[in-house]
């Protein structure tokens, strides 16, 4: 495997609510090499966002903070450095210039009182220390790269002028605007049309190709994951239960709920004795299932479930290299 | 734009005529008669209605109302019935220390208030939020009068800093006059600082939840950054209507403060007017501060345009 750019080991994330603490996420693995894609999969609630949060130094503050584990970033000047440890500032100076992100709502992640050409110019002001025309025209220059028309005039266009895909252009054109080498898309394209979410991923992939930056790709969409991703990590309660290639992981999960959730895919659905196609669904839901600590946190909802499950919390258990689940009977899957 | 503007000035007119029928009617309502009150106790009937005849208060309601609505219609508020001068010379007369008073208060107001707003918000819940907000809940309730009379004790009976009372003698020089507003600017802009400091707390709140100030941390941008331009940018809308309620209100007299300061303002003026039922006093004040006072609205929402491109109406 090549050096990774990206390294989360063991990652705990607590949540101080007025019940006391929680933990959305609790023993998080994961890397990202440069120029890969790694998918982040799992329901909502699971954790995938709060973990991507944690990357950026974004937790909501002052309830949230990282408990437990490191994320290892490698810099562009060759160093590597926690950035759950670092001081505030250092990581700040590498957010939107080498760690930048897209979020899922284009309609409200934009400043509605500033124009598309200021937001983007901004960042690159600060961080490649442009003077304010070299910024407007990096700015022109990005917009033009994400492929909006009339980028000149699109510049000094408010964001309510602009449709949803054409602001998740301008989110991307921003998180690109200053060589980001890992990019964070926390289900860029959930909030827009099909055909514009095809547009957006192939915008995205043909970046991370053409500046071979790593990507960590947020989603609950496994059809997208299909399209995008190089390996996959899938998410429940806060834990990662299964890791692989994303060939290998659609064709053989290990884990229930990775099977379950590739099952639910509106491709996969099957006749029924009536004739007509059924998606199947997971039974029951992610509810409270990150405060199981003693059982496996699936085993509720399982339908392979056995005694064993609810009373030994299962490891991630590595199967081949690049593989993991963490599922007592992966043997039997 | 233009069109919509024409037609916010006609609703002025429309917001001026139901003030000016309002204010005849209810005025006439409350008892006593400004003839008799000029007379004193001494004076016969036939003196008193001798001098009603002059007015032409003895002609009926209705006519006194149409020849009134006529004549401000030309911009002729008519003649104060006290101080026998027009009514228009009386306001523009004790328009200054109102005008000044409103003007330095809503300033003072101003800086006080946002930034400590601001610190609050960004600060919730701890020590700072919380001696803000407690300060801010201490002078939103305290009367005006008294934080007025304290301040004469101390900084001009104690100190001599600043004078008692008034707005210095007749024909004083604008920096004489202005040191009298100093106290009286001071009380208002405390008490209404409680006001904005809470507006712009809430609407700061509302704002640093929202995506884009995350997009903004995203971005590597400083703190101060993050607060001051996304964050203050998009909360100004209810900051500025809350500056501008404020100023129309001053701008209709502070009532209290300019009497505890003996400012020879509007509120001042439209005081003494009730006492002595001067009505072409206390109808053309009340039909020029309900006019300035669409007026303000009106400027408020123009500067909406200036603050946030998405307001177009």
């Amino acid at each position: 495997m090549t050096q990774a750019l990206l390294a989360i080991e063991d990652l705990e994330v607590r949540f101080g609510t007025e019940d006391g603490e929680v933990a959305p996420v609790t023993g998080v693995d994961l890397r990202v090499a440069p120029g890969e894609t790694v998918a982040l999969v799992g329901e909502s609630g699971s954790g995938k966002s709060v973990s991507s949060l944690a990357v950026m130094g974004l937790l909501p503050r002052p309830a949230g903070r990282v408990a437990k584990g490191r994320i290892l970033y490698r810099t562009k000047a060759g160093e590597t450095i926690d950035l759950a440890a670092a001081p505030p500032d250092r990581v700040r100076r590498l957010r939107g210039a080498e760690i930048a992100m897209i979020f899922q709502e284009p309609m409200t992640s934009l400043n509605p009182v500033l124009t598309a050409g200021e937001q983007i110019a901004e960042s690159v002001r600060l961080h490649l220390r442009l003077d304010r025309r070299a910024a407007l025209r990096r700015a022109q220059e990005m917009l033009d790269l994400v492929e909006i028309p009339a980028a000149a005039k699109r510049l000094h266009d408010y964001p309510h002028q602009m449709s949803g895909g054409m602001r998740q252009r301008v989110m991307i054109a921003l998180a690109m605007a200053c060589h980001p080498r890992l990019l964070i898309a926390d289900e860029p394209t959930t909030a827009l049309d099909v055909t514009i979410q095809a547009q957006i991923l192939a915008l995205i992939d043909r970046l991370r190709r053409e500046t071979g930056m790593g990507v960590l790709f947020i989603t609950h969409n496994l059809g997208v994951v299909a399209e995008v991703a190089d390996r996959v990590a899938v998410m429940y309660a806060g834990r990662i239960v299964e890791t692989g290639p994303v060939g290998d992981l659609f064709r053989h999960p290990r884990h229930p709920y990775t099977a379950g959730l590739l099952d639910s895919l509106p491709a996969r659905a099957t006749r029924g004795p009536d004739g007509r196609r059924h998606v199947r669904a997971i039974p029951g839901s992610l509810g409270r299932a990150a405060a199981i600590r003693d059982a496996c946190a699936f085993s509720p909802r399982c339908e392979r479930v056995r005694e064993e499950c609810r009373t030994t919390p299962p490891p991630l258990e590595a199967i081949t290299p690049g593989r993991a689940a963490r599922c007592l009977f992966w043997r039997e899957m | 734009m233009w069109i919509s503007l024409a037609r916010r000035l006609g609703g002025l007119l429309v917001v001026l005529f139901l003030v000016a029928t309002m204010v005849f009617f209810l005025t006439r309502l409350a008892p006593g008669d400004p003839a008799a009150i000029m007379l004193g106790d001494q004076a016969t009937p036939e003196d008193v209605a001798r001098l009603r005849a002059t007015f032409g208060l003895d002609r009926p309601l209705l006519v006194q109302f149409a020849l009134w609505l006529k004549e401000i219609a030309t911009g002729n508020f008519g003649r104060s019935i006290f101080l026998q001068q027009p009514v228009t010379t009386v306001l523009w007369d004790r328009a200054e220390p109102t005008f000044f008073l409103a003007l330095f208060s809503v300033t003072i107001a101003a800086l006080v208030g946002v930034p400590a707003g601001i610190v609050s918000a960004v600060w919730r819940g701890r020590i700072v939020d919380q001696v803000v907000s407690g300060l801010a809940l201490l002078a939103a309730n305290v009367p005006s009068f008294w934080l007025g009379l304290i301040l004469i004790q101390l900084f001009a009976v104690r100190l001599g800093w600043f004078p008692v009372a008034g707005y210095g003698a007749p024909g004083a020089g604008l920096p004489e006059r202005l040191e009298h507003l100093v106290l009286p600017s001071l009380v208002l802009g405390i008490v209404n600082s409680a006001l904005i400091t809470r507006f712009t707390r809430a609407s700061m709140l509302d704002v640093l939840s929202n995506d884009y100030v995350r997009t903004a941390r995203s971005k590597g941008l400083p703190e101060s950054r993050v607060v001051l331009r996304h964050a203050f940018g998009t909360a100004l809308v209810p900051i500025v209507t809350v500056l501008g309620l404020t100023v129309a209100l001053l701008i209709g007299g502070a009532i209290v403060t300019e009497t505890v300061f003996g400012l020879p303002g509007i509120g001042n003026l439209v005081v003494s007017a009730v006492l002595r039922r001067d009505y072409p006093v206390i109808q053309g004040a009340l039909v020029m501060v309900a006019g300035l006072y669409v007026l303000i609205n009106l400027a408020v929402d123009l500067i909406y345009r200036l603050v946030d491109p998405r307001v177009t109406a």
